[in-house]
């Protein structure tokens, strides 16, 4: 790492969060002017648009090699108030909370507050969507069976293909104007609507055009007074560079990356879209770039990995927008899930990995970032080496990169319809969505409760918790003859509220077509252009709607002890297994160790859990796949929680498997915590009856020590088992390299620790079944392998 | 004995320590050998046994049981069924299925009839022996066997007989015999501090070993503690409580003595 590279990683390690009013107040003083009285609702949301980018400060960090930032510095937030409004309380906890805050200075506060709030009242989207929904959404939503990402975000969920590489925002100018002139008025109803949208798109070009000149004219300037005349070269290249894209097609490296970044800085200016755009297939996409500048001697390798770094200090330095609503105690995070691809298979299905791939890798290792997050595809076509790779970053205990399965991404995409190029060129985005990158809206629309479902049926639709009949009444206990009677009210409730959330989604998205259009996004995104229809109105090729699933192995674990307890053994009637749970186990610690430890688990290879995965997969995919949305697509399924198995444990009672009321659900598709004694082999089976193909990605989190992967022997074989995972169709795994903080939480509380498994001398073992000195020596050499 | 029904006490998936590969480790029940140092101590006996406080471990079959009893009968079918679970992984990684205990040769019929099975169904097998048996049941596995992890412990017959319970002879015969009749042994070597690390001791083996044909690799395995709770919660007495493992240099200077065999060496296994 050079001494800039370390000067600017430290800046953006300790620059403050901040709120910043900036964007909020252009936005608001354009929509107050009488140019936004004027126009059609995609013109002037471009027009505004237009309006921040000419006005917004310019920001250029001492010694860096690219420019743009979303607020005026270095990790001020913008915030969204035509989305959502923060209120004087959610500016308060966002500054004081103790983690994941925002500070916000007295001006900040004031001017959101006095100016911004006020004129937004009644019109942001979040007041749209309360007021639309129906009450039974509401009451669910309360009850905490599901949650909506659009709520307060823009539904993004799509990455960057190899378009900008290949054309300048110029080029796309000709190409809105090449369709407006083919709009049909005499037979096509919706051209006028078509034109305009189209007409916002080229505004939007034109912004980010003139956008990059104000950093390039600033350039010269600071070029001028600059006394180091390396940095003065560097300043002036840089405002050459500025000058040359997005307006036209890149020609070098350090041009294809900066124009990525204004892009990327384009993108999330117009809104603040889920997950945060990214550029997707980045060793494709910069290698020929790589190649051509290292053979010509433009560039050497060293400057190269240098100005990678410092794109990779751009995305640190934007974290996820501030949201509204929020609690102290709310898990948050400031990852805005910008997953970087590299690995994985070119557009005729071939290896794909070249050298950028492995530059790309270091320079992961090196930085260390929280942001960008990263990922390796692999295919049966990639070489062992890209895993291998992967593997001893994985091993350094960050949690990066995650690993997925490039053959099981494409047939997922088949399957939903994509032509087979299109899903070779895609990937994962986000936590492990898949996705036909600069081609796709594949939005996420809100986590799903599973377990609740449960809950819900054994309460006969009523909430305890909110204290309410949401759903329908699906039979008294005492009714259900067999598991399978019982199982169908469970399904019946769950398609219920499948249906309240699909209803939902349909209002909302039309609410986002009408009224917040994303002309600059649609630009990047085939085949807005052609088509004449914003990213938010179907425009995209396709255009997916996903509901994602949590707590899959809490949800199995339960209907398997109440098959195997209630039904099978007849220990208890399901009324006496209700009353168990109202009380949380209190005083029944036997019943509970029994459910804990004598009931079939998900997680083990055992076809008696594993049957009834497959039964609430295969009810879970039923009620949604293939359901139409109304932008042309599909509704669709996919597994992951990010943290939201905190929030549904935490609205959800005690469950069957012997989990304590509040405590998280099951995430991903991992097993309960400590469910799984088998050891990886056994997860990885009864993961893998799980159908991904038919899913638009699952999350599978497994944890090691550091010393499992000390040797070349030891990463081996965690390559083999990453490898029959895949040959069984896996979607994703990630390893959670455990530090020895983590061990010593299992010391204390064994029970959500019977999975992790350490290396201990020739031989591995559970780390809750060694002796307390033994534990303890792991425990210290872990914490000397961290060094 | 029952060669239909084996008296196990453990299966171990992802075991990657007990031969090539990824595999599956059974625990066979019952063992001739009381070594000190023995780390699995649970095994020793042939009938299960009570304990206090043993770890809830599932089992095959849907049996969710956390009695208190350790080891367990399992028939050929039922332990046929939990080695092929992990067939995949075995075909990705070169891996198998090892038999390890206790001392799977004690249960013989059963144990030819699942080396039989496991090659029939195209799995490699390994074996963890302590080569105390008779040389006419080795023969009966050899052609089902890919690969033979032998422990050698102490060349000195007396020490051999104070520290394991038995006399070396036999096991040392059968591994000169093994040794001509296959091609494919893993000599296990447990270092013991001031047992089986004394320069007496490592002189002797060299000596022997270098007489010896076929052998694939030496796994020197440093002594370790693990075992203390075992002892604990067996209430049996723990001969080597107060050992202390050896370090990491003294391993590489045992490795450097073996080097003059030619054999390649592993420590750990």
């Amino acid at each position: 790492m050079t001494d800039r590279i370390k000067k600017l990683r430290d800046q953006s390690l300790t620059a403050i969060p901040t709120m910043s009013h900036e964007r909020a107040l252009l936005l608001t003083q354009f929509y107050k002017s009488s140019e936004a009285q004027k126009y059609s609702v995609p013109v002037t949301r471009a027009l505004a648009f237009k309006y921040i980018l000419e006005n917004k400060e310019l920001c250029i960090n001492d010694g860096e090699l690219f420019v743009g930032e979303k607020g005026p510095e270095p990790k001020a937030t913008p915030t969204y108030p035509e989305l959502c409004i923060h209120s004087k309380e959610d500016l308060e906890i966002l500054h004081n909370r103790e983690k994941v805050w925002f500070k916000s200075s007295e001006e900040t506060r004031e001017i959101i507050l006095n100016e911004v709030a006020p004129f937004w009242k009644g019109k942001s989207i979040r007041e749209k969507i309360l007021s639309e929904v129906d009450q039974e959404w509401i009451d669910a939503y309360k009850a905490g069976v599901f949650t909506e990402f659009m709520e307060q975000r823009a539904p993004g969920h799509t990455v960057a293909d190899d378009k900008i590489y290949k054309k300048g925002m110029l080029d796309f100018i000709q190409d809105i104007r090449s369709s407006v002139s083919k709009l049909d008025f005499y037979n096509d109803p919706e051209a006028f609507n078509k034109r305009e949208e189209l007409k916002a798109m080229e505004i939007c070009a034109n912004a980010l055009i003139s956008f990059a000149k104000r950093y390039s004219k600033k350039l010269y300037q600071l070029a001028e007074t600059e006394k180091d005349s390396i940095r003065k070269l560097e300043l002036e290249t840089m405002a050459g560079i500025c000058e040359r894209v997005p307006a036209n097609a890149p020609r070098t490296f350090w041009e294809a990356l900066q124009y990525y970044w204004f892009v990327h800085i384009g993108v999330t200016t117009e809104l603040n879209t889920w997950d945060s755009f990214n550029p997707g297939r980045l060793d494709q996409h910069l290698y020929p770039f790589y190649k051509r500048d290292i053979e010509s001697g433009l560039l050497t390798e060293d400057f190269a990995r240098e100005l990678l770094q410092s794109f990779w200090i751009k995305f640190n330095n934007q974290p996820a927008p501030p949201k509204v609503g929020v609690t102290a105690q709310e898990s948050n995070t400031y990852t805005d899930f910008c997953l970087i691809n590299v690995g994985g298979v070119n557009e005729l299905g071939e290896d794909a990995t070249n050298e950028m791939t492995y530059i790309l890798l270091d320079t992961i290792e090196e930085m260390r970032l929280l942001q960008p997050s990263s990922m390796v595809q692999v295919s049966k076509k990639n070489p062992d080496r890209i895993l291998k790779r992967a593997l001893k970053i994985i091993r350094t205990g960050f949690g990066q990169p995650s690993i997925f399965n490039t053959d099981a991404i494409i047939q997922e995409l088949t399957r939903q319809g994509k032509s087979i190029i299109d899903a070779r060129l895609g990937g994962a985005s986000g936590c492990v969505e898949a996705g036909a990158f600069g081609k796709e809206s594949y939005i996420l629309t809100g986590y799903f409760n599973i377990p609740k479902i449960l809950e819900l049926t054994l309460n006969n639709g009523f909430d305890p918790r909110t204290n309410k009949q949401i759903g329908i009444k699906t039979g008294e206990l005492n009714s259900f003859k067999d598991y399978d009677e019982f199982y169908k009210a469970f399904e019946k409730q769950l398609n219920h509220f499948i249906d309240i959330k699909i209803k939902g989604n349909l209002i909302i998205e039309r609410i986002y077509a009408e009224y917040m259009p994303a002309p600059f996004m649609s630009i990047l995104i085939d085949d807005c252009i052609a088509k004449g229809k914003d990213y938010n109105n179907g425009g995209a090729r396709y255009n997916s709607s996903y509901i994602q699933g949590v707590g899959i192995g809490t949800i199995t674990d339960s209907l398997a002890s109440i098959k195997f307890n209630v039904f099978d053994k007849k220990y208890l009637t399901l009324e006496e297994l209700k009353k168990i749970l109202d009380n949380n186990f209190n005083d029944n610690d036997f019943i509970r160790k029994m459910f804990l430890y004598e009931s079939p688990k998900y997680g083990n290879d055992d076809d008696y859990a594993d049957n009834i995965t497959r039964q609430v997969f295969e009810s879970y995919f039923k009620a949604i796949d293939g359901r139409p949305n109304t932008k042309g697509g599909h509704f669709r399924v996919n597994l992951l929680p990010t943290t939201c198995h905190v929030y549904f444990g935490n609205v959800l009672g005690a469950t069957p498997d012997g989990r304590l009321a509040k405590e998280p659900v099951s995430e991903g598709i991992s097993p309960v915590q400590g469910a799984d004694v088998n050891g990886p082999t056994a997860v990885i089976k009864s993961a893998s009856k799980i159908d991904h193909l038919r899913t638009g990605g699952t999350l599978l989190n497994q944890k090691f020590t550091p010393n499992f992967l000390s040797t070349e022997e030891g990463i081996e074989k965690v390559l083999y088992l990453i490898r029959t995972y895949f040959r069984m169709d896996g979607h994703h795994i990630q390893f959670n390299v455990v530090n020895a903080e983590t061990l010593r939480d299992a010391q204390k509380h064994p029970e959500k620790y019977r999975d992790l498994i350490v290396r201990v001398a020739g031989y591995s073992d559970y780390f809750v079944d060694l002796g307390e000195d033994l534990q303890n020596e792991i425990i210290r050499r872990t914490e000397h392998m961290n060094l | 004995m029952n060669n239909n029904y084996a008296f196990i006490f453990d299966i171990k998936k992802y075991s990657v320590n007990d031969g090539p590969g990824i595999r599956t480790t059974i625990f066979f029940k019952g063992c001739p050998l009381n070594c000190f140092w023995c780390h699995n101590p649970e095994s020793q006996n042939y009938n299960p046994e009570e304990i206090q406080d043993c770890s809830f471990r599932w089992r095959p079959a849907n049996n969710y049981s956390n009695s208190n009893t350790i080891g367990y009968k399992i028939s050929l079918n039922e332990l046929l069924r939990e080695i092929e679970k992990d067939n995949l992984f075995y075909e990705e990684s070169r891996g198998g299925v090892t038999f390890s205990g206790g001392e799977p040769m004690l249960q013989i019929d059963f144990l030819q009839n699942i080396l039989c099975e496991s090659k029939n169904r195209n799995i490699n097998t390994a074996i963890d022996t302590t080569g105390y048996a008779k040389y006419s049941d080795f023969e009966k596995i050899i052609k089902y066997t890919d690969i033979f992890l032998y422990d050698l412990k102490l060349m000195n017959d007396d020490l051999h007989k104070y520290y394991c319970g038995v006399s070396n002879k036999i096991i040392h015969e059968n591994l000169i015999k093994l040794s001509n009749d296959t091609k494919k042994i893993i000599l296990r070597i447990p270092i013991i501090p001031s047992i089986t690390d004394t320069e007496e001791n490592i002189n002797l083996m060299i000596n022997f070993i270098s007489k010896l044909n076929n052998i694939l690799e030496i796994d020197l395995l440093p002594f370790h503690n693990t075992a203390k709770s075992k002892y604990e919660k067996m209430k049996k007495e723990n001969k080597v409580a107060n050992l202390v493992p050896p370090n990491a240099e003294h391993m590489q200077l045992i490795k450097n003595k073996f080097s003059v065999l030619n054999i390649p060496i592993k420590i750990g296994g």
